[in-house]
């Protein structure tokens, strides 16, 4: 590798002063200027980090690149590790059965250990859990930061009003050996969601409306923010799951303003800033807004009012629909995507123009950094308090971290769910990915209140129809695809 | 990271939109701690059966087509950020990307492994798939100096964007990690003036 002064013609500029002084600018503007360290001409930002999430996964080749270059971790304290995708959600407190997942997990563990990483937390810790669900709860989160995590669903964090992207795992190890990445600056889109939502759609179906209308790259090149009354209505979690879905749309992360909402969920967690401390980020948050007339590169507007419960029948998130519709017909599908159209019906054996209403289904999976929360839980059990799973239902219940399992039993929700028929599970993405033993049967159907319905995401041949926590339940009461409404 | 300058190859014609990275690497394939063996099962489940026998009807099986230049459907490499799925490719041995559109993180990826994404406009993509129907033998040439692919049986011939950075660093073999140590000072001086 030559990296001499003379060949290296990527040279850099002191970054400009703050973006657009004394115009009105949009509060992604506001958060990147705050973190640029340097822009290369032409070129990409050199963007400071503020907080680093790590999983087992993703992360293992980039710490073996540290090794090889003989780097240290630049700011230990600034990354936060759990172990989620690779584990498995029964018997936590034995060894991983499979050999290949068990190195991979003690490969991490060696990997905290050699690199004194403070904040490590294996399978059965407290802490432990999906990383995307973790790091709100424990107040790792706040407005304002920078957060990259080698995940796409890191998208999740900007609910908090933070810039924060999935990378691969060659920037894990840039973020690791020196808090920094460069990154190009996405073009700006804000959605609005006029008016509020029916009774009985969630934040999930919201979400899922608009992939079905943007479609699965129709934000691409963009960071997102979420406005309007529907928006401000939702509370901080289901803000996460809206921004969890920002990349099933392909935008590179999508935020939200944060206000007293976001807040009162930040305050008193293990890791927020507490006394003199507080009071100093509080001010500094307040600040953080798209002022008005701040211009967006793209703006669409929605009526909350329109949307109802949805469900896909595709192999990509775009293709949703509401529960009571029918599955788009041919004729309507550009003619350039008629034969991945019908590739997709045909891997989800599936008809152009059927109903989905009343289709016998096998699996639901209530889980993942979209849907893994505690009012998840609390929406399931709501829905089926005092009713019974049905027979041919296998019921995967899998809450997000250990704590949201706690508050599970705390709350009561445990004895209404085991009553009903359902067993709850240990922590990680299970299903969502089915890197574990979670693997949906070929041909299965599976309403799955995850992020995506890729051919084989939930396991070889599965079938996946994607959800909000709500269609879940009523499908694992009646065996069906089921209105919740009704 | 390899140099990339010129390129003249047959392509894989891959004409599917929305090509996610699960189908590039599916999940269960991303166990492992080192960056080698992943182009074996570079579309894993689209290329073999269930027994790991090759899928007859699979373009990756099919003895018509080979060489360093895989063309897809657009919008490739959605979803998930697993840089698997670059180091499929890579290990593969494609390096370019040809598609009319291509999801970000992906495109990311694939710089940092010295792959290259050239995008395209609908039209000539059209006529690569076009091309390559007719004639498997079709070649196609991307000069990255000039920033130009051509389609060497029509003679029709696009320029394609790529920043002038990341141009730099597949000219030269470079990657982002040695640049960003280089401003170890800059860094340290932007977190004391927080």
């Amino acid at each position: 590798m030559n990296n001499s002064e003379n060949n290296d013609k990527r040279s850099t500029t002191p970054p400009s002063g703050v973006w657009g002084a004394g115009r009105a600018t949009t509060l992604f503007d506001k958060i990147w200027d705050a973190h640029v360290v340097s822009s290369v001409e032409n070129g990409p930002t050199q963007l400071y980090i503020d907080r680093h999430f790590c999983h087992e996964v993703t992360s293992p080749q980039a710490f073996n690149g540290l090794r090889t270059r003989g780097l240290k971790v630049f700011r230990p304290e600034l990354t936060t590790m759990t172990a989620d995708h690779n584990t498995p959600t029964i018997n936590q407190d034995q060894p991983v059965q499979d050999p290949i997942s068990r190195n991979q997990l003690d490969t991490f563990a060696q990997n905290a250990n050699d690199f004194n990483m403070p904040l490590f937390y294996p399978l059965g810790h407290i802490k432990n859990g999906v990383v995307h669900i973790i790091g709100p709860e424990n107040g790792f989160t706040h407005p304002g930061m920078t957060i990259v995590c080698g995940d796409s669903h890191t998208s999740t964090h900007g609910a908090f009003g933070a810039i924060a992207f999935g990378i691969g795992t060659s920037e894990v190890e840039m973020v690791l050996a020196t808090q920094c990445v460069l990154q190009s600056r996405a073009k700006t889109m804000r959605i609005t969601f006029n008016g509020k939502l029916n009774a009985g759609v969630t934040a999930k179906d919201l979400a899922l409306y608009m992939i079905s209308k943007l479609t699965t790259g129709g934000a691409t090149g963009y960071f997102v923010e979420y406005a309007g009354e529907a928006i401000r209505n939702l509370s901080m979690e289901e803000r996460m799951t809206v921004c969890n879905l920002s990349i099933e749309m392909g935008a590179r992360g999508g935020l939200i303003a944060p206000d007293q909402t976001t807040y009162d969920y930040v305050k008193g967690r293990e890791f927020a800033p507490k006394g003199e401390e507080w009071d100093k980020k509080l001010a500094y948050w307040k600040t953080l807004k798209s002022d008005e007339g701040a211009k967006f590169d793209k703006e669409l507007e929605f009526n909350a009012a329109d949307i109802q419960p949805m469900i896909t029948y595709g192999t990509n998130p775009g293709m949703g629909m509401g529960i009571t519709d029918s599955i788009p017909t041919l004729e309507s599908i550009d003619e350039a995507g008629r034969i991945s159209y019908q590739k997709s019906l045909e891997y989800m054996g599936l008809e152009a123009g059927e109903k989905l209403e009343g289709k016998t289904i096998d699996y639901v999976f209530l889980g993942s950094c979209t849907n893994g929360r505690i009012e998840d839980f609390r929406v399931f059990a709501n829905y089926v308090k005092g009713k019974k799973k049905a027979d041919n239902i296998t019921a995967w219940l899998v809450p997000g971290s250990w704590m949201v399992e706690k508050q599970i039993r705390e709350e009561g929700l445990y004895e209404i769910l085991t009553e009903a028929g359902f067993a709850l599970r240990q922590p990680g993405c299970s299903a969502c990915l089915a890197m574990n033993d979670d693997k949906v049967p070929a041909g299965k159907y599976a309403v799955s209140t995850s992020n995506r319905n890729f051919e084989g995401r939930q396991g070889p041949g599965a079938r996946t129809i994607l959800a909000g926590p709500l269609v879940a339940a009523a499908a694992a009461v009646t065996g069906k695809i089921t209105d919740p409404r009704n | 990271m390899e140099k990339f300058i010129k390129l003249t190859s047959t392509v894989v014609p891959l004409p599917i939109e929305n090509v996610d990275t699960d189908q590039i690497i599916p999940a269960r394939f991303l166990k492992a701690t080192d960056k080698n063996g992943f182009g074996d099962n570079l579309f894993a489940d689209w290329r073999y059966n269930k027994d790991g026998s090759p899928k007859a009807d699979f373009v990756l099986n099919n003895a018509l087509y080979s060489g360093s230049i895989l063309v897809a459907g657009k919008n490739f490499g959605s979803g998930s950020s697993r840089e698997h799925a670059a180091w499929a490719i890579d290990g593969y041995g494609f390096k370019v990307i040809v598609s009319s559109f291509f999801a970000d993180i992906f495109q990311n990826n694939a710089l940092n492994n010295g792959v290259l994404p050239v995008v395209v406009s609908v039209e000539f993509l059209a006529e690569i798939f076009a091309c390559v129907n007719a004639d498997a033998k079709s070649t196609l040439t991307i000069d990255l100096q000039n920033q130009t692919i051509t389609n060497n049986v029509s003679g029709n011939s696009e320029t394609f964007a790529i920043n002038a950075y990341k141009k730099e660093c597949l000219l030269n073999g470079l990657d982002d990690i040695d640049y960003l140590l280089s401003k170890k000072a800059q860094i340290e001086a932007y977190e004391a003036a927080r």
